[in-house]
């Protein structure tokens, strides 16, 4: 029994990281009920790709440039390895959601490449890994259990340089005037949120980083119970919201507000008393139905929400900790804090839109006008997600 | 013979067909079709954004029948089709030159 708490903490990554990729359907199904018919396969297309270019990128460099070494006394590093391989794709299917129904599949493809080879090892590094900033002024002591800031804002973050240099889809905007885009497949939409749902008790849940022992057991419960909880009151304020200043319940802001309180727990759900998350989510909730609206007054087009839901919740979640479980003694401040979502937010952003700009020179990421008209899929894929005339007999 | 062609209210389909088998119609041919005439569309909400949708969901009735019969049909859709609502719909009579059973080859009033 010597090995016990090794073999434990095995099993724990292994069954954490198959939760969290259940990720990936999460959020190909959203994106294909939230995307009009005509663009579904592309939409899929692209959700697999990543998983996979982001995902080899992390074995040949991403781990070793993120912490340092391929070493792990707790537990077999392969479950290591493919606990934190299981966040890669995560990042870059935040900002490919956000591009969805104008994104062309090579360009994302080559910025999947950067962002899971490069970027997002590197904010690992500074954050969770073998830290290149200590002892350095910008040195992070932001405390961010399952990445608010590591992954939900810098995906976000990524996505906003996306969203700035390629514009939005074509006819969002006509004339000052906001042109409405309704989701296709609403069963769609819920079965991927729920997924994503399911997925974050893994992702949260797992990032306490061992089962093995009595107190190990409590805080990894603890933290997906208040995962859990942020998610509900994030998505009844969506609801209520909604219904209070439109009188209208709309089942894509609620599932938003729902991932927007998830992304917010993210942060820190290991500290929080079980009322804490109510609050932390319910903001989270309360902010995305401010921001979908906001963000397309700016005209930052966003077919999924994903701006409102990672961005805006990752930078409020990463504050959350600071402000609800401070700890000086042991380096938790709000001023931590806000120094990390500030750190991450100018690396991020600058190197993403650097590197979206100079793709985006060579191979446009926009589709053209008509090949928006006609529908990526097929001129992107050449197979349509719904290809007979109205049903098949 | 003439063909009508009702356009109406898609939950009146049910009624208006018992109405016609009722009086002895033995075929006819429906479709989901979309439209608007004075009733317009209205105004729905998605994200916190309104848009309007023109084209309201209807059923077009096709049927064709004797020149004898046409009063007797017209009425007959005209009154269960009728909700006495705006948007109840209309019907449209038109001359037919041919008809022809594809099965036996009938042609004319027989093949109706």
């Amino acid at each position: 029994m010597e090995n016990f708490g090794y073999i434990v903490d095995t099993l724990f990554a292994l069954f954490a990281m198959t939760l969290i990729i259940f990720m990936v359907p999460g959020f190909a199904m959203l994106e294909a009920g939230l995307v009009r018919t005509k663009n579904v396969t592309s939409v899929l297309t692209v959700n697999t790709m990543i998983y996979a270019v982001a995902s080899v990128m992390f074995l040949l460099v991403g781990y070793q440039l993120a912490f340092g070494g391929w070493e792990n006394s707790g537990m077999s590093i392969y479950a290591a390895f493919l606990f934190q391989m299981a966040f890669v794709g995560k990042t870059v299917n935040i900002m490919s959601g956000g591009v969805s129904e104008r994104v062309r599949i090579l360009p994302i493809a080559l910025f999947t490449v950067l962002m899971g080879g490069f970027i997002y090892p590197l904010v690992v590094n500074v954050s969770w890994g073998a830290d290149l900033l200590a002892g350095t002024v910008l040195d992070l002591t932001m405390y961010d259990l399952a990445g608010s800031t590591v992954i939900h804002s810098t995906g976000g973050w990524a996505l906003l340089a996306a969203i700035m240099i390629m514009g939005p889809r074509k006819g969002r905007y006509k004339d000052g005037k906001i042109h409405v885009i309704p989701a296709s497949n609403i069963p769609l939409v819920v079965l991927g949120a729920l997924l994503l749902w399911i997925g974050w008790f893994g992702f949260n849940g797992g990032s306490v980083g061992s089962i093995a022992s009595k107190e190990n057991a409590d805080t990894v419960a603890l933290t997906i119970m208040n995962t859990n909880t942020a998610g509900l009151a994030g998505a009844l304020i969506a609801g209520i919201f909604m219904y209070l200043r439109y009188r209208k319940f709309d089942i894509t802001m609620i599932l938003n507000g729902a991932l927007g309180g998830l992304v917010a727990i993210t942060a820190g759900p290991d500290l929080y008393d079980i009322h804490t998350p109510i609050i932390i989510g319910a903001v989270g909730g309360a902010l995305v139905v401010i921001a979908v609206p906001l963000f397309d007054r700016l005209k930052l087009d966003d077919p999924v929400g994903a701006l409102s839901v990672h961005l805006v919740n990752g930078i409020w979640g990463t504050l959350a900790v600071g402000i609800f479980a401070a700890e000086p003694e042991a380096g938790i401040t709000l001023l931590g804090q806000l120094k990390g979502v500030a750190v991450v937010a100018v690396f991020v952003f600058t190197v993403s839109y650097a590197a979206i700009y100079i793709i985006n020179r060579f191979l446009p990421f926009r589709a053209g006008d008509d090949e928006q008209v006609e529908g990526l899929d097929v001129t992107e894929c050449g197979l349509e997600a719904y290809p007979e005339f109205k049903r098949a007999f | 013979m003439k063909k009508i062609e009702a356009i109406i209210k898609p939950f009146r389909l049910e009624e208006v067909k018992d109405a016609l088998a009722h009086i002895g119609i033995t075929g006819m041919t429906v479709s989901e079709v979309k439209g608007y005439g004075r009733q317009k569309g209205h105004s729905e909400l998605y994200r916190g954004a309104e848009y309007v949708v023109d084209f309201l969901p209807k059923i077009k009735v096709e049927l064709v029948v004797g020149d004898e019969q046409l009063e007797q049909v017209l009425d007959t859709i005209t009154e269960a089709a009728r909700t006495g609502k705006i948007g109840d719909g209309k019907i449209f009579v038109s001359g037919i030159e041919k008809v022809i059973r594809i099965r036996t080859g009938e042609t004319g009033s027989e093949a109706i």
